[in-house]
């Protein structure tokens, strides 16, 4: 079977066509799981991109994206599949007023494809076209739901009672995503290929603020991911996400500024962080730097 | 797969023994490397260029390495093992760096100052001098030439000395004095400027040199390394070099990184100990006997009530009170329990905390509705009345006041954990407390920071109050931690 990707290289450069920029492992991960035709499990603090990118995998390979969004109560019938019973009833009454039909010939006809109603799951491994499963935030389902993911995870395949295993026409790329609020099964974890989504490194971050954000200048650019880096630094209750900072960029950009000096920081930050402690400490931190270097040049 | 079957095997064989290599030592690290993922290893460097280090270390981390806080583990033992394997597998891209290894001759360690080789004819200050301009302009080549001078001069390490790294670390870091650079460095930041720096500048002025300052400590750190894999060989570096997992780090000796560690580690865990605790409400079978539901299903069954009814049964919520012993004894424990109280009761409605070393004061407000832990712990060090007469810690006073204040207001819905060593300093045990507590409470449990080899030697007197517990449990890193979660229901 032929690969989607033919190096890591052209990973990159095709994630990068798309306005995603990887890093090397990112790449490399994305790379290996079309090799070795495994589920890659992404895990990260919120707002590093790790849902973008799957959905930007999916672009660059022209593949659909099916997305499984997990929540606390997850079941079967929302993720694998239903039997269509308001379907089936018809069908049985359309029999019944037709009179003579056998029991075990409608029942053979009621559990069939055409009254199964695919979820997320079921539609990833029966779709013609090429696909991109990604079951976002998995950690939100309780632990006993994982197993509803393991056997489509290793084996790629469904079990249906009446019907018997459905097996993938094709393998999808399949991308699960963590926040890492619990602790994810080992069963689930040694299926997947594992991958860390921290914070992008100063230059990284840069580079996609510069990308995603146009018309900014390099020097904004850099001013930007410098004063996100030393934010990031702080003690806070939720660092500022990649999202988070390119709606900073913007804004800045909207405002006219292109040297950030310490009011315009005061001014904005409530766009980088989104708790009343965290802006107190930052702005704290901003200012308080200015008094003890007041009194230093005061006394010298 | 055809691009396995064509993999050029006579290549794979030598690169699979040393794989397999690996995964002991990783295993015997600790990190869980279980069969099939020790398999997809194998398989995924096949699909990579191997002459390609950085690619080469993904795919045995993205194989092999579940957990983000295994990281740092995988990347030393990775560097150890990887670094000094002969030409073909010395996957180090910077082919002058590995000249100056094969050179690096244990024998000839250079001890005195001075002598053979580039860099060795400058004086201490012309190094320094050196170090400074390499950082001020963020030249990692050359700072990368100054580590492993630095490390050659300042180490002194020795061939066959049986000293870890960090002493070596310790040694050539004192010698760099890496602060006074710093200082140095914004100094002259400073002076650059036209006008008086802004606070803001300033800041990021300082963080670009500590950034700076933190890759040049990793070089450092990567030469000792690499020094020491040239001296003893690679195996034997990996057992020394062997650190605890963060899920095995004692609370009690926990550096201020792995205290970080620990901190994000516990959210998961209160989590679970929430879910669990929730889902044995939730699962919980039926209840007591519905008397009347039960006569008034019989009467279809004309009277024989052959459909017994049962109550649903009330979800009882939780209610929890931690007894935290803050004391000088257990203070970096205290520190890791008041995060942990902190998380636990952002998960439970009904918590309920005390501290005390021998005087006891309730701070159940100081973490309610509190965004910022530090300043709760901040408050609970400084406005907690827990100080009696001198100090020093007091179980048995402690338990009095607790029972005193407290006593009424244990329930049979009420879960209480004492946090502490039991270390009374000879004053009076008053166990009577905890026998009264337990008959009271639902549930009386003890986490003891000590090793159970301590226990009762000296003035510990845990034994004493064990007696009267649910439970006694050494709780001295998060595995036992969770350990005592999942017992817990």
């Amino acid at each position: 079977m032929s690969h989607r990707f033919d190096s890591i290289d052209a990973v990159s450069e095709g994630l990068r066509s798309v306005q995603y920029l990887a890093d090397h492992s990112i790449a490399g991960v994305a790379f290996l799981a079309d090799r070795l035709e495994k589920p890659v499990l992404i895990e990260g603090p919120a707002g590093t991109g790790k849902t973008q990118l799957a959905k930007s995998i999916a672009e660059m390979s022209g593949a659909r994206l099916i997305r499984l969004q997990c929540y606390e109560g997850l079941d079967e019938a929302k993720a694998l599949y239903e039997w269509n019973y308001k379907k089936q009833l018809l069908r049985i009454q359309v029999e019944s007023s037709d009179g003579d039909a056998e029991w075990t010939e409608i029942q053979d006809d009621i559990f069939s494809d055409e009254f199964l109603l695919p979820r997320p799951l079921l539609e990833a491994i029966t779709a013609d076209d090429p696909v991109v499963l990604l079951i976002d935030e998995v950690d939100r389902v309780e632990l006993e739901t994982e197993a509803l993911l393991l056997e489509i995870l290793s084996d790629y395949q469904v079990s249906i009672p009446e019907l018997g295993t459905i097996e993938a026409k094709q393998i999808p790329l399949v991308f699960l995503t963590s926040n890492n609020t619990r602790e994810l099964s080992e069963a689930l974890k040694r299926r997947c290929l594992f991958l860390h989504l921290d914070y992008p490194t100063l230059e990284r971050e840069k580079e996609i603020v510069l990308t995603k954000v146009p018309e900014i200048s390099e020097n904004l650019a850099d001013q930007v991911a410098r004063i996100v880096r030393s934010i990031r630094q702080l003690e806070l209750k939720k660092h500022p996400s990649i999202s988070e900072t390119l709606d900073w960029a913007r804004t800045l950009v909207l405002l006219g500024i292109e040297n950030i000096d310490e009011s315009d920081a005061v001014d904005t930050v409530h766009l980088l962080l989104k708790y009343r402690s965290d802006i107190e400490k930052a702005i704290k931190d901003f200012t308080a730097n200015s008094a003890a270097h007041f009194e230093a040049s005061q006394a010298s | 797969m055809t691009s396995t079957d064509t993999a050029p095997r006579p290549q794979a064989g030598p690169l699979f023994d040393i794989l397999e290599g690996f995964v002991v030592e990783l295993r015997s690290a600790g990190l869980p490397v279980s069969l099939s993922e020790n398999i997809d290893a194998a398989e995924a460097v096949q699909h990579i260029d191997i002459e390609d280090r950085v690619a080469f270390k993904y795919a045995l981390a993205a194989t092999l390495v579940k957990n983000d806080a295994h990281w740092k583990t995988f990347e030393t033992l990775f560097e150890v093992y990887f670094s000094l394997r002969g030409p073909e597998y010395a996957l180090d891209g910077d082919a002058v760096e590995f000249d100056d290894d094969v050179d690096f001759d244990p024998g000839e360690q250079p001890q005195g100052e001075g002598g053979q080789g580039g860099g060795d004819g400058l004086s201490p200050e012309e190094l320094a001098e050196l170090l400074y301009q390499a950082l001020r302009q963020g030249d990692e080549a050359l700072m990368r030439a100054i580590a492993r001078q630095a490390v050659k001069r300042y180490a002194g390490m020795e061939p066959g000395r049986p000293v870890g790294g960090t002493y070596y670390l310790y040694r050539t870091l004192r010698n760099l004095d890496l602060d006074s650079v710093l200082e140095r460095l914004m100094d002259q930041s400073r002076s650059n400027a036209d006008q008086q720096l802004t606070p803001l500048q300033e800041r990021l002025e300082k963080d670009e040199y500590e950034d700076r300052i933190d890759k040049l400590r990793k070089e450092i750190e990567a030469e000792i390394r690499r020094r020491l894999v040239a001296d003893r060989g690679a195996e034997a570096m990996a057992k020394t070099l062997r650190k605890p997992l963060p899920e095995d780090v004692d609370f009690m000796h926990a550096s201020r990184e792995e205290m970080v560690m620990l901190r994000r580690a516990i959210y998961p865990l209160t989590r679970k100990l929430a879910v669990r605790l929730a889902r044995k409400r939730r699962h919980k079978r039926r209840g007591a006997l519905d008397f009347r539901n039960t006569v008034r299903h019989s009467l279809s069954y004309g009277g024989v009530p052959v459909e017994p009814k049962f109550r649903h049964p009330k979800p009882a919520k939780p209610e929890i009170f931690v007894i935290a012993d803050i004391s000088g004894s257990v203070a970096a424990f205290a520190r890791f329990t008041l995060h942990l109280v902190y998380a636990i009761s952002s998960q439970f409605s009904r918590v309920r905390s005390f501290v005390f070393i021998d005087g006891l004061d309730e701070v159940t407000s100081f973490f309610e509705g509190v965004e910022d832990i530090t300043e709760a712990v901040h408050r609970v060090n400084t406005e907690a009345d827990v100080v009696w007469v001198d100090g020093h810690s007091d179980y048995g006073h402690a338990l009095e006041v607790f029972w005193d204040r407290y006593g009424n207001d244990v329930g049979p819905k009420t879960t209480v954990m004492i946090l502490g060593d039991a270390r009374n300093n000879y004053h009076a045990s008053q166990a009577w407390i905890t026998k009264e507590i337990q008959r009271k409470a639902r549930k009386l449990f003890w986490l003891n920071p000590e090793p159970k080899a301590y226990w009762n030697t000296g003035d510990s007197i845990v034994g004493e109050y064990a007696s009267y517990c649910d439970g006694v449990f050494e709780v001295r890193n998060l595995r036992q931690l969770e350990r005592f979660v999942d017992n817990l229901v």
